[in-house]
């Protein structure tokens, strides 16, 4: 199914399997007319585009439309130096860098350097750093590299980053690289589609589920009962139609508007990184996707994660790892074969990005079939409540590498069986009574705005585990990354505890498609206000059924365990359905900044918030 | 007594011509096909039907996801006996501790996770802000317009709902019937537009212009005016309702209205969509209307009037095109089928529909 007019008569319905795995040379297509003879067929042989990469203390980067066609329509693009994905951009920590941008559309745009602690003025977001950058003009960032590691870059502008404008950002640390690998990759995944994003938001707007090709049907329903007894299909859908919510809620957008690109190029065009046998090659995964969270494993290879968001932690092998937008993975593997299958399916699993290993160009190997969609669990819908039930899923939530916390604490009398629930705190003595900051706060404090048009749900216990990996991923026979498993090396940047403790609500109303912290959309909103100097324990409660990737500018979020341990420093924290996490920020930023959800749509919905450092 | 047999033939015919109803036990395999939906334990619909039969009170006719008390409140447009809808906007508040409590097998005692007014002691969204907006806070440039995201744009949509040819025993006819919004996600102007045309001749419309505003996660309060047209005198109406989503995803449109010369009518209407497949979509739909005064002029008698029971088979080409086939039972009550009767009208007909649902 493709939609791209708002007017749908007598649009055919090609196959599906195009779609996800569009054209094979398909991409941005240089110095041609989108609207003269389909260029990339004289392309073909091609491997997708290469991106070009940039190096030094200064740089000139010019936005523009172009021409691009991914799945056989041409489309108008906007691009960074004329490149799906923008040029990466090699710089070295400690350097002073000079970016000029010159803006060549016919609207305002900006450039925001993802994870990168910088000035505000120079964090590139329009109404809050700057002014954006206005057609026809050049806007010079300038700003000390102050750390090292995997990162990126995209428009902080309406929807133009769904439209090709990202790129890939790789800072070597002082004194050169600690990681030895033989090579390396920068692996961008992201999306794309040929409507125009603005459209696609108005019909989600209109009709929440459009794009959701997996709902539940009368089929499903039969199926169900014949498997499992007619009472139990009964009840696994009793409570999502009493709630009027979607168990199959997993993505706003799938893959029937849109197309998985790995590096720019469409899981059929197969972008492909060369190794020789027995090299350690280091993969840097950035996931520049506008709406994806993207599930990714190479079948055949253990993954060394070593990095995340850019951050040294300890090294920990896994098979696969999930990431949403904004988020990076550096990984290492030691290929011995000649090909592997580079395999991100998207969360909702009606898709894939896809590129290839090998030792040389031109190489394939087995693409797995998708993952079956799986329902969100109670615990998704309630947190540490959705044990009780029955439902389905649960038995995922019974993972090996819980926190090490005492599982069994006094729960106000309440029975979760096996569920691992790190609610138990209160009944570890000596912990909390000398400083009541000492771990984070596990009551649910819903805001009064929280209780109108603007959420759907509320979610009164919520989960604390971080050893959740996630729907689709429990229990799957692979061993998956959680956020449990990441330990940056050195400890937290500041030692200090937090002095005093924010939190919000991460809310929406699926019906209407709006998003908000606390049920207040942006518009309504006022600002977050943190005192210079100050560490501060923020938790964000998830009241909403999707997984948000949140992310703080200007700032680095810490990560704790539930008792209050450090636990990993991100840039993008994603929270699940019914979680409840907590992270300590050190107010070392003067500024005004913005925190949002990187879910493209949930921002643009108003999943957002200014943050004044002051 | 002719009054009486036409209302039990019409609850008659709801029962068995809307399957998504008419299921009864949750046990009962026989209505397998019909849990999609509607998976309760007990028959919402029946019940809210038997409750209706004693007293002919029709406003609990409301919807079978409405059928407990505090949802039967949120129907102010089906209270036909006062029409006092002075207190339209805190009525439909009552429906606020929606879904939960009737959550078989989860005994969490008085857990509320939809709606529901705010505790005293619900924290303020503001709390962090030390006082700064978005407007006014340090590091403010002037001249630098400020944020704005897609919360604080507007959006519209059309939506034609039915697009039909209907094939009766006596006539054929092409109905209307849409609605169109502009506006945020709380806040909209709304266009509401019903009609049948036969023999070349609009026969009648009714047109509504409403605000609406919302009072809640799955509803809002319209209120506005009505104007109805056709081969008959004109009428305009002053216009309150609700619109939203019942527990179960049952689509309500409920309306009260005051007209001149102290005439008063209220409608409802509800829809249900059965996905057979991701495509393949049965929609029942009924219609109520009710009429508080004779309008002679316009062969409406006082009391309940009219309904409709329908049962429509789309598919959806895609979201936004989706030709359909269907059937409806069409049926005059009371006064108003006396008035049909003496003019030698049908006050039963059964029609076949074929059309297309569009919406952009």
């Amino acid at each position: 199914m493709k939609r791209q007019s708002s007017f749908p008569l007598a649009v055919p319905n090609p196959p599906r399997r195009r779609f996800v795995q569009g054209l094979a040379t398909g991409g941005v297509l240089l110095g041609l007319s989108a609207w003269s003879a389909p260029g990339w067929a004289q392309n073909s042989g091609l491997a997708g585009p290469k991106v070009p990469v940039l190096r030094g203390t200064e740089f000139d980067l010019t936005i523009s439309e172009m021409p691009a066609n991914f799945t056989g329509n041409p489309r108008i693009a906007t691009a960074i130096n004329g490149s799906i994905p923008a040029p990466t951009l090699r710089w070295r920590e400690g350097d002073e860098v000079t970016i000029r941008v010159t803006n060549k559309l016919s609207v305002a745009s900006s450039i925001h350097w993802h994870g990168i602690i910088l000035p505000f003025q120079m964090d590139g977001v329009p109404g809050l750093s700057f002014a954006g950058i206005q057609p026809g003009e050049t806007f010079t960032y300038r700003f000390k590299v102050e750390q090292s590691g995997t990162y990126w870059y995209h428009s902080h502008s309406a929807f133009q980053e769904m439209t090709g404008m990202y790129g890939a950002i790789v800072v070597e640390p002082t004194g050169g690289e600690t990681l030895r690998a033989d090579r390396e990759h920068v692996i961008v995944l992201s999306d794309w589609t040929d409507e125009d994003p603005m459209r696609v938001f108005s019909k989600l707007k209109t009709q929440s589920d459009y794009y959701n090709y997996n709902q539940p049907t009368v089929m499903s329903f039969f199926q169900d009962a014949s498997r499992d007894g007619f009472k139990a299909a009964v009840d696994k859908r009793k409570m999502w139609n009493q709630m009027r919510m979607s168990p199959t809620d997993l993505a706003d957008l799938s893959a029937s508007t849109m197309t998985f690109l790995m590096n720019g190029t469409t899981p059929s065009g197969n972008w492909t990184g060369l190794f020789r046998p027995g090299e350690k090659v280091r993969l840097r995964f950035i996931n520049g996707s506008s709406n994806t969270f993207y599930d990714v494993r190479i079948p055949g290879l253990k993954l060394t994660v070593v990095q995340a968001d850019g951050v040294n932690v300890e090294p920990v092998t896994v098979d696969e790892f999930r990431f949403g937008a904004g988020e990076t993975y550096d990984v290492v593997v030691t290929p011995t074969d000649d090909a592997y299958t580079v395999y991100a399916q998207s969360m909702d699993r009606t898709g894939y990005a896809r590129g290839t290993l090998a030792v040389r160009e031109g190489l394939t190997a087995t693409v797995p079939a998708l993952d079956k969609p799986e329902w969100l669990s109670m615990a998704d819908m309630m947190g540490a409540m959705g044990g009780m039930g029955g439902m389905s899923g649960m038995a995922g939530m019974n993972h090996g590498g819980s926190s090490g916390m005492n599982q069994q604490g006094s729960m106000q009398g309440m029975n979760h069986g096996g569920m691992a629930m790190d609610h138990s705190q209160h009944a570890m003595p000596g912990m909390t009574a000398s400083n009541p900051l000492a771990t984070p706060s596990t009551r649910a404090r819903h805001a009064r705005t929280e209780y109108g048009p603007s959420t759907d749900q509320r979610v009164d216990m919520a989960r604390t585990n971080l050893d959740d990996p996630g729907i689709g991923l429990r229990n799957n026979g692979r061993r998956v990354l959680t956020l449990n498993d990441l330990h940056t090396t050195g400890g937290p940047l500041d030692p200090r505890g937090a002095e005093r403790e924010v939190e919000l609500h991460l809310t929406g109303n699926m019906e209407r498609y709006t998003w908000s912290f606390d049920g207040l959309e942006f518009g309504q909103s006022t600002p977050v206000h943190l005192r210079f100097g100050e560490r501060v324990r923020i938790i964000l409660h998830n009241d909403t059924m999707m997984t948000h990737p949140m992310h703080l500018h200007g700032m680095w979020s810490e990560l704790e365990q539930p008792d209050g341990r450090f636990q990993v420093r991100r840039h993008t924290i994603p929270v699940q359905p019914a979680q409840r996490i907590s992270f300590l920020v050190t107010a070392d930023a003067m500024g005004r900044w913005a925190w949002h959800c990187h879910l493209l749509f949930h921002m643009d919905a108003g999943m957002f918030r200014e943050v004044v450092v002051s | 007594m002719t009054i009486r047999l036409n209302r039990l033939a019409f609850l008659a015919v709801m029962l068995s011509a809307a399957p998504a109803w008419s299921q009864t036990q949750g046990g009962s395999p026989d209505h397998a096909q019909h849990q999609q939906g509607v998976p309760t334990s007990t028959p919402p619909a029946k019940k809210a039907m038997d409750n209706s039969m004693p007293g002919m009170d029709h406003s609990n006719m409301t919807m079978p996801g409405t059928s407990t008390p505090a949802k039967s409140d949120s129907m102010p447009g089906m209270d036909h006996g006062s029409m006092n809808h002075g207190n339209m906007d805190s009525k439909p508040k009552s429906t606020q501790p929606e879904a939960m409590p009737g959550m078989a097998g989860m005994d969490h005692g008085d857990m509320n996770a939809q709606g529901g007014p705010a505790p005293a002691d619900a924290r303020d969204p503001h709390g962090y802000s030390g006082g700064y907006t978005l407007d006014k806070g340090p590091y403010t440039t002037p001249g630098t317009p400020r944020l704005r995201l897609a919360d604080e744009h507007k959006f519209a949509t059309v939506l034609i709902d039915r697009l039909e040819r209907g094939y009766g025993r006596n006539n054929n006819d092409t109905v209307y019937d849409g609605q169109a919004w502009f506006g945020t996600a709380y806040d909209r102007l709304v266009i509401k537009a019903e009609g049948d045309v036969a023999r070349g001749k609009l026969q009648e419309a009714r047109t509504e212009l409403l605000w609406g505003h919302a009072i809640a996660t799955f509803w809002d309060v319209q209120a506005g005016v009505r104007h109805d047209s056709g081969t008959g005198p004109e009428r305009t109406w002053l216009a309150f309702g609700v619109q939203g989503l019942a527990p179960y995803w049952f689509e309500v449109d409920a309306a009260a209205y005051i007209g001149e010369n102290g005439r008063t009518a209220a409608r409802l209407e509800a829809e249900y969509e059965m996905l057979l497949t991701q495509k393949l979509i049965l929609q029942p739909r009924i219609e109520i209307n009710y009429y508080g005064k004779s309008d002679p002029a316009l062969e409406i008698g006082s009391g309940l009037s009219s309904g409709v029971v329908g049962l429509r088979l789309r598919y959806e080409i895609n979201r936004q095109f989706a030709p359909y086939i269907g059937v409806e039972r069409v049926s005059k009550f009371g006064n108003t089928a006396n008035l049909a009767r003496a003019d030698g009208a049908l006050t039963n007909e059964t029609r076949w529909v074929a059309g297309v649902r569009i919406w952009f």
